[in-house]
């Protein structure tokens, strides 16, 4: 069965959840331990403000600027941090980069581990167990779902995230993209490239 | 602990099924939860690493027949029973009924947006010198902890090469039980595919992880 075509996502039954997250939400926060306005601000940051628009900044600059890209090597979280992007799930980065050699994949198997401040809050197939499961045994498998087919020969290395270290893939700089702007090159920074499920869109497909 | 979390090389989970232009929200309830669960975890009564126990031990059925938010929702009545915030009848009825205990500190709106920028690093100095240097060979201890831990069982056994020394961070397996941060070097350790799979493993894999020192024994 297709889980996209009724816009039926691979998650449970809400209306039992929905109940106890208000009534849990009702006793904190009649108990002064929570403030709502706090909640409004969690969600307006992660809803407006901290989403993979900040990882695709970082990669296009990495693809305009060897200086940047070998900082974003070397020292990934102050690379980041110097284009404002810091944070919860963010604390400490590691830039891992494409090559026509290898490839890069990254997954959490033992929970959902993510960098939020450069991609946002993760999808929900990244924290469902058919991810993480299939990721570090049949990453290829993996990836064909995605609809990304690499040569026979590609490397494939898998990050599983399982301390507190939050992995960005640096996808390869698309052919034909000589002399764009950052701004260009930031559109053609997916999501999923960035976890290594994808690749960058190549300028047609822009 | 080998719990439901631990999901490296299980089989029978099915294809994954990415969604088309997924919404960052698949319903209201799962913002609330989100929100909930950050503004709870402020209070400063428990951390991420007990966060994180707290959910791997929901019972293996229940762990797989939730969906993420339920997962963290459940975890989270788990910490506040257990931290004496809320009470079974409270959860019940779902008002506030007892006093409960006091936290350390209530995260205000307008501080919001401090809090998440600086986030929670937990890099900490170790007095020790890196018992490991990269390019060396190791084995992931065969260990199964009862508590938490952050070794995958898929690797344990098994050796690999470190290719980075990390830096020193807090320890999961004692700060998730109370027990101190006892930081540790950590290392990237990469395994060959067919090492941890066999023979029929991707011989273009290899798979790496971010190990505590002691998971660590020379090879």
């Amino acid at each position: 069965m297709s889980k996209n075509d009724d816009h039926h996502h691979h998650d449970n039954e809400l209306d039992p959840m929905a109940a106890r997250v208000k009534a849990l939400e009702t006793i904190l926060t009649e108990k002064g331990l929570i403030d709502p306005a706090a909640i409004d601000a969690i969600l307006e940051t992660y809803e407006t403000r901290v989403g993979p628009r900040n990882g695709a900044h970082v990669v296009a600059r990495a693809w305009s600027d060897p200086g940047f890209a070998e900082w974003l090597r070397t020292d990934a979280t102050a690379a980041i941090a110097s284009l404002g992007y810091t944070g919860r799930q963010g604390e400490h980065m590691q830039a891992v980069f494409n090559s026509p050699e290898r490839h890069n994949l990254v997954v959490c198997t033992l929970c959902s581990c993510y960098p939020w401040s450069v991609l946002g809050l993760p999808p929900v197939w990244y924290k469902a167990p058919a991810y993480r499961s299939r990721a570090v045994i049949d990453p290829r498998g993996v990836l064909a779902e995605f609809g990304v087919e690499l040569a026979a020969d590609r490397e494939i290395r898998v990050w599983d995230s399982t301390a507190e270290l939050r992995y960005l893939v640096v996808p390869e700089r698309p052919a034909g993209t000589e002399g764009w702007d950052r701004e260009r090159l930031a559109g053609l920074v997916t999501r999923d490239s960035m976890i290594g499920t994808g690749l960058a869109k190549t300028p047609e497909a822009a | 602990m080998n719990g439901p979390q631990d999901l490296g090389g299980q089989m029978g989970f099915g294809p994954v099924a990415p969604e088309v232009d997924e919404p960052i929200f698949h319903g209201y309830w799962e913002k609330r939860a989100l929100g909930v669960t950050l503004a709870a975890g402020a209070m400063g009564a428990w951390n991420i690493d007990e966060t994180r126990n707290a959910r791997e031990s929901l019972h293996p059925a229940e762990y797989y027949s939730s969906s993420y938010y339920a997962i963290w929702i459940k975890a989270l009545e788990v910490l506040l029973r257990r931290h004496g915030f809320v009470s079974d009848e409270e959860l019940q009825e779902g008002r506030a009924l007892v006093a409960g205990a006091t936290p350390k500190r209530i995260l205000k709106g307008a501080e919001v947006a401090a809090v998440l920028a600086r986030g929670g690093p937990c890099d900490r100095e170790v007095s020790s010198e890196p018992r490991y240097r990269a390019g060396q060979r190791v084995r992931a201890r065969n260990m199964h902890p009862q508590g938490h831990t952050r070794l995958p069982r898929y690797v344990r056994g098994h050796v690999g090469t470190v290719e980075a020394v990390r830096g020193g961070f807090v320890l999961p397996d004692t700060n998730a039980h109370g027990l101190g941060e006892n930081p540790e070097w950590v290392y990237t350790v990469v395994f060959d595919g067919r090492d941890l799979w066999g023979d029929d493993g991707d011989p273009t894999l290899t798979v790496s992880v971010d190990a505590w020192e002691n998971y660590l024994e020379p090879a």
